[in-house]
């Protein structure tokens, strides 16, 4: 233990810049999500405390972390899972104090989970259609007695759907279960769900978790992709180094909840105090 | 677990051809073949098919269970019972009123689901399981108490909650009738229930049922079932969602009641009583959760049954419990099901290798 508090003091030490790198596309514009000293406590324990950072509008963002450092934490906190108990957080200039997660959504962050949740017992197609559900509307009763406007709203949520289905290739795969889906499968259609709401900002939960390296390389990829083609920001936690340093233009490094260090790839790579969460401290240094 | 579009589109209208024909042979049989006890059974086990698909959009599709049925079969029935009977100078024709019956009738049973929904549907876990099998107790013992009449003044009601109260309360002039009388219940009600009307109310049950899991109400409702959280971050209305499926299921529960008030002279309230929302809830169970057709086959045979072993009597019982035994372990077990199940199993094959051409 004695060990451990002395990290978390050392650590605490490192000087890091309070302001988050924006990637040069996004520096003249409105940053779309920003965390002013974000923190939550779960009784006496600070899952994250005194967490700063700014997301560029088409930033790619990584948050990278040792085992229980708080990442998915962060991500409960922005989606309002969990309300934090001090900060706040602005998702395009917008104060989100107050508000729940489905509200969250709708203002523009989605998500995806590490242990995947899908909805199981329906089809991939219904399940990209749930993520189309707050854009595409028609109400019950249009529904139910199956007027015009459910009928010309069904095939546009059909078109949609495929079109995102196609992001990748899986528009063959429309008509099956989800819960049947391979692993892989069922994190690519966790994306196209969350896509399907149509967010300012993308959160992914380990995406390339359970993937193998070629399949990674194909993820990455996507993503960039993605940002390219629907211009949003996202941000993702990863263990995948290859992934994370291959993609990410910001990188954010939690310990213990807190921030320990923030750069580019490369000057994350070099960082002594994450060298120093990763693989302990070397004797006699 | 292929599942394709056109093959589920397909299983939509099973339901439909299966009810028809039940109907259509029903219907020759009625004319001298069945005798009166079997012609008694008919419209009870069209409400109890109503009934146990309410509960199925309930239990099987929301996700939500819920033991007080057949306390919104009671509001439907006695709120159908005064409806029908202070309307029979104004409407002769039976068939509109009973029409008009069953839908003041499920719109009152909607109601009180709204009311339960407000503050259980908020919550996660099993309170609507507890505060529905309460609310059945609570109707049963309301509709105990209340005395009902009607004149050419209106309705006259009273709540006769110390017990000493009684018609001559309701002061009504020389023509009034009573239409509910306390503990007695609805005596003398005229029995304007047919079975074509059951018929027609399973077919339109079926299809708002069908057309709403098939709807975007209904997806969200499934997938609030699958996955909550999920759903909420998904940016669906959870509470919303969850109410819409309930009221809906409560309106349909209440609906059958209806039908059930009016196929019998006299009524109780105790006949909604916990035992009848657990035999729904049996029904719904072995139909299979989610399963129209199953709840429907379920249902007919599980009904049926005891009233045709009753030549048995003192067995009747026992029989009825070995087959509701058999059926849990034919339905649970993979080797009977593929024996049933097998020239199912084929067409399904075939029509997934003509889907995947696409």
């Amino acid at each position: 233990m004695a060990y451990q508090s002395d990290k978390i003091k050392k650590s605490h030490m490192v000087p890091f810049p309070t302001q988050s790198i924006i990637p040069e596309q996004d520096v003249d514009k409105h940053p779309v999500l920003e965390c002013h000293r974000l923190g939550i406590q779960f009784g006496g324990l600070k899952a994250v405390d005194d967490f700063n950072i700014i997301i560029g509008k088409t930033e790619i963002a990584g948050l990278i972390g040792p085992n229980g450092a708080g990442k998915t934490t962060v991500f409960n906190l922005l989606t309002k899972v969990y309300q934090p108990t001090s900060g706040n957080i602005l998702l395009n200039g917008k104060d989100t104090a107050g508000m729940n997660t489905t509200q969250i959504n709708k203002l523009g962050i989605a998500r995806t989970f590490q242990n995947i949740r899908l909805f199981n017992n329906l089809t991939v197609e219904d399940n990209v259609k749930i993520g189309l559900h707050n854009t595409m509307k028609y109400n019950t009763f249009e529904g139910v007695f199956r007027l015009p406007n459910y009928w010309k709203k069904e095939k546009e949520m059909h078109e949609k759907a495929m079109e995102l289905l196609s992001i990748f290739n899986m528009k063959n795969l429309a008509g099956w279960q989800a819960g049947a889906l391979p692993y892989g499968a069922q994190r690519r259609l966790e994306i196209i769900r969350a896509l399907a709401t149509n967010p300012s900002l993308l959160l992914l939960d380990e995406p390339a978790a359970g993937m193998n390296p070629n399949e990674t390389i194909e993820l990455m990829e996507t993503i960039s992709r993605i940002r390219d083609e629907f211009k949003i920001a996202i941000l993702l936690i990863e263990h995948d180094m290859q992934l994370v340093m291959g993609i990410c233009e910001g990188i954010c490094v939690l310990n213990f909840g807190k921030v320990i260090a923030k750069g580019t790839a490369e000057e994350i790579q070099n960082n002594p105090a994450v060298i120093e969460a990763y693989l302990g401290k070397q004797k006699g240094e | 677990m292929l599942t394709n579009k056109n093959s589920l589109r397909r299983k939509g209208t099973i339901p439909y051809i299966v009810v028809i024909a039940a109907f259509i042979v029903l219907s020759v049989l009625s004319n001298g073949v069945l005798g009166r006890a079997q012609m008694a059974l008919l419209v009870p086990t069209c409400c109890y098919i109503v009934a146990a698909l309410a509960l199925n959009l309930c239990v099987g599709v929301l996700g939500e269970l819920s033991l007080g049925h057949a306390g919104f079969m009671s509001v439907g029935a006695f709120v159908g019972v005064i409806t029908s009977e202070s309307l029979s100078a104004s409407i002769p024709n039976t068939g509109v009123r009973l029409f008009v019956a069953v839908i003041i009738g499920a719109l009152f049973a909607a109601l009180a689901g709204f009311l339960i929904g407000i503050p259980v549907l908020r919550l996660r876990g099993d309170y609507l399981a507890i505060v529905t099998l309460a609310f059945g107790e609570i109707i049963k013992d309301i509709i105990t108490c209340l005395i009902v009449g009607v004149d050419e003044n209106g309705l006259h009601i009273v709540f006769n909650v110390t017990g000493t109260m009684g018609v001559e309360d309701l002061h009504m002039t020389e023509s009034g009738k009573t239409i509910i009388q306390g503990a007695q219940g609805a005596v003398g009600t005229e029995t304007i229930s047919t079975f074509v009307a059951g018929f027609i109310m399973i077919i339109v049950v079926l299809f708002i049922i069908q057309n709403f899991i098939n709807s975007r109400t209904g997806r969200a409702v499934m997938a609030i079932r699958d996955d909550r959280i999920a759903a909420e971050a998904t940016g669906l209305n959870i509470t919303k969602y969850k109410m819409i499926a309930f009221v809906l299921s409560a309106g349909i529960a209440g609906a059958a009641g209806v039908l059930y008030g009016l196929n019998y002279s006299s009524i109780v309230a105790s006949k909604f009583n916990f035992n009848t929302s657990i035999l729904i809830l049996v029904f719904v169970v072995l139909g299979g959760l989610g399963n129209i057709l199953g709840t429907i086959i379920a249902t007919t045979i599980l009904y049926v049954l005891p009233e045709m072993l009753r030549a048995f009597s003192d067995y009747r019982m026992l029989v009825y419990a070995i087959v509701l035994i058999v059926v849990m372990i034919a339905t649970n077990n993979k080797k009977i099901r593929q024996f049933i199940g097998g020239l199912l199993i084929r067409r399904k094959i075939k029509t997934n290798a003509e889907g995947g051409d696409e």
